[in-house]
């Protein structure tokens, strides 16, 4: 059982954002393993590790607004022997510092944690040039590097915790704004299996982060319809679950991914070259359309691109008619 | 470690750039200019002011050496080879299919490496990572950053460079192959580095410069930054590119480019006669 929380559906369901999450992981960490640092490029507060800055401050690093320097510092902490976790939005690390990400972090095996921040059109009023889009891209081609996409504060939390205790490079995306709480503190995580959060026959939904909030709301209102949709939270893009997936395809015979991503080279792209190789069923991809964001409330961006419930609906009604 | 007198760690250098000849012609490719200027720098460090344990090249004790401007390293190579790291024999597998000895270095390959470079400036921004680590866990080791001029380029370059200065990383000493060439020409007609003392200044560094072929004059630098309170300390070296060898000093078209078998027979008889100075017992 994947015990999620009760309030799935209804209006008063706890919301708060991922990035929280991560803040208070990087708290349970610094408790626990003192070899644990924090680096941070002018961007401690709003990537919520100010507290572990007031708490630790001899293992915190200020690096000023110098992001290629930071992933480098991070990684000379992490071939002496540190674990360190690189905090900074999305665009700018691992975006502007791929390069230093790619040498000195995975081909090195350093032991370095990516918190990518602000991820996804959900960013809001700050616009295209700070929402991530393309940072699951980026980093699920890079060997030695695990790529997580929290779904929750819950799961950005265990993820953080689980990460900062394992060996080795990893990557994962955070968003800004308050996403319903969708886990439990029960909830199963384990790096590499993907959470069945809801069976179902006609159609499978895998997707990742939390916009996945969206496809259980399509699946209560498609379940009225007599349409049974399984929900399949994907959140290890690297390494894929790959029996998950094709357990979902062969018991509903086609599939609806979705993210806050761009469609090209994301989780669903994960998912289909999944399928391509083990088990081909239709797809539907639900992500931004290969299209920069803008500024607006994070529920209008979701609704313009093409990723809220009424979106998830009309993809898998497009599925089922493409199924044989 | 060794504790060379300065004639012995000049043999050792001299050694050292016959054997990056003889990589380079047996490889087929790779770099001249920067690892034969840079054999001195090399043969002080690892022969007279570098603490390391070649048979145990984790040892916590250890000064960590940073490469930063990878491609030049076969004179690493040759220098940890003679320092005992590995068997000079593998010297030669230096590029090919299976080596540990890649065409830019690589830590998971070979023991004693302590990060992967290649792409300029990230080994300066590693390097001093290192050096916040050392002081977290009070550690008394030090780093030696080995740095191209080219690299000065780079914008990371100067990120680490601000980050040293900010963080006072005294346990951090940089050497710069100040060699003036780089692929396409000569650094002050490809981008002007200079004033380069007055830049490493202003970020806060102490800045010593030395002829980057002597080693009592980098051995004596190299005792001076260990000396120097609150600050990082830069060597500049100044290097003639593709030292000892005649056809190749001066010429940035050595920049990237190996001897081919006539030039490095040449290139070997100039270095077994010191320049013509003596014979060679190989003739």
């Amino acid at each position: 059982m994947s015990n999620l929380n009760p309030k799935i559906g209804q209006k008063d369901i706890e919301q708060e954002a991922t990035r929280k999450g991560y803040g208070l992981g990087v708290l349970d960490l610094g408790a626990a393993d003192e070899n644990v640092v924090v680096l941070t490029a002018d961007l401690a507060e709003s990537t919520q590790v100010l507290d572990f800055q007031k708490k630790y401050p001899e293992r915190f690093v200020e690096c000023g607004v110098a992001e290629q320097n930071m992933m480098g510092i991070a990684a000379g902490l992490a071939l002496y022997g540190k674990t360190a976790f690189v905090s900074s939005y999305a665009t700018f690390s691992p975006g502007r510092n791929w390069d230093q990400m790619r040498v000195n972090v995975c081909y090195s095996m350093a032991n370095v944690k990516i918190a990518g921040n602000h991820t996804g059109v959900s960013v809001g009023p700050d616009g295209a040039t700070h929402q991530a889009l393309e940072d699951v891209a980026i980093t699920r081609v890079l060997p030695n590097l695990i790529v997580e996409v929290p779904c929750d504060a819950i799961e950005a939390r265990k993820t953080t915790n689980v990460l900062g205790r394992m060996k080795g490079p990893a990557y994962f995306r955070l968003g800004r704004s308050k996403t319903p709480i969708m886990t439990t503190e029960t909830t199963p995580f384990e790096v590499g299996k993907a959470v069945v959060f809801r069976e179902g026959k006609d159609v499978a939904i895998i997707g990742s982060g939390p916009v996945l909030y969206n496809a259980l709301l399509a699946a209560i209102e498609l379940e009225k319809e007599g349409i049974s949709v399984m929900v399949v939270n994907n959140h290890t893009i690297k390494p894929i679950d790959v029996d998950t997936i094709v357990g979902a395809a062969k018991a509903c015979g086609a599939v609806v991914t979705l993210e806050e991503h761009q469609i090209m080279a994301g989780c669903g792209s994960a998912v289909c070259e999944v399928l391509a190789m083990n088990y081909p069923v239709p797809v539907e991809m639900l992500g931004m359309p290969n299209s920069f964001g803008e500024s607006g409330q994070p529920e209008e961006l979701i609704k313009k691109y093409g990723m809220d419930k009424d979106a998830v609906v009309g993809a898998v009604k497009r599925v089922l008619a493409r199924k044989k | 470690m060794q504790k060379l007198s300065v004639n012995e760690i000049k043999n050792k250098a001299n050694i050292i750039r016959q054997d990056i000849i003889e990589m380079l012609v047996t490889a087929g490719s790779g770099h001249s200019a920067g690892p034969l200027d840079m054999a001195d720098v090399f043969a002080s460090l690892y022969f007279n002011v570098m603490e390391y344990d070649p048979k145990n090249p984790t040892w916590e004790g250890r000064d960590r050496l940073i490469l930063s401007c990878g491609h030049i390293c076969p004179v690493m190579y040759a220098t940890m080879a003679e320092a005992g790291y590995f068997p000079k024999e593998e010297l030669l597998t230096l590029r090919k299919f299976g080596t540990r000895l890649h065409g830019h270095p690589h830590n998971l390959a070979l023991p004693g490496i302590e990060t992967s470079s290649g792409p300029l400036a990230q080994g300066t921004s590693q390097a001093m990572g290192m050096a916040v680590a050392l002081k977290m866990d009070r550690n008394r080791n030090r780093i030696y950053l080995i740095m191209s001029d080219g690299e000065q380029q780079e914008g990371q370059t100067w990120e680490a460079v601000m980050f040293a200065g900010k963080n006072k990383l005294n346990n951090v000493t940089a050497i710069m192959d100040r060699n003036n060439i780089q692929i396409d020409g000569y650094t002050e007609d490809i981008m002007p580095l200079e004033d380069l003392p007055a830049k490493y200044k202003a970020f806060g560094w102490h800045v010593l410069e030395v002829d980057g072929h002597n080693p009592q004059e980098i051995i004596d630098a190299c005792q001076e930054a260990k000396a120097i309170y609150e600050k990082p300390t830069i060597i500049i070296a100044h290097t003639i590119a593709g030292k000892g060898v005649d056809f190749m000093e001066y010429d940035y078209k050595w920049h990237g480019t190996p001897p081919n078998k006539e030039q490095a027979a040449e290139a070997l008889r100039q270095l077994r006669t010191l320049g013509g100075k003596i014979e060679s017992e190989m003739q």
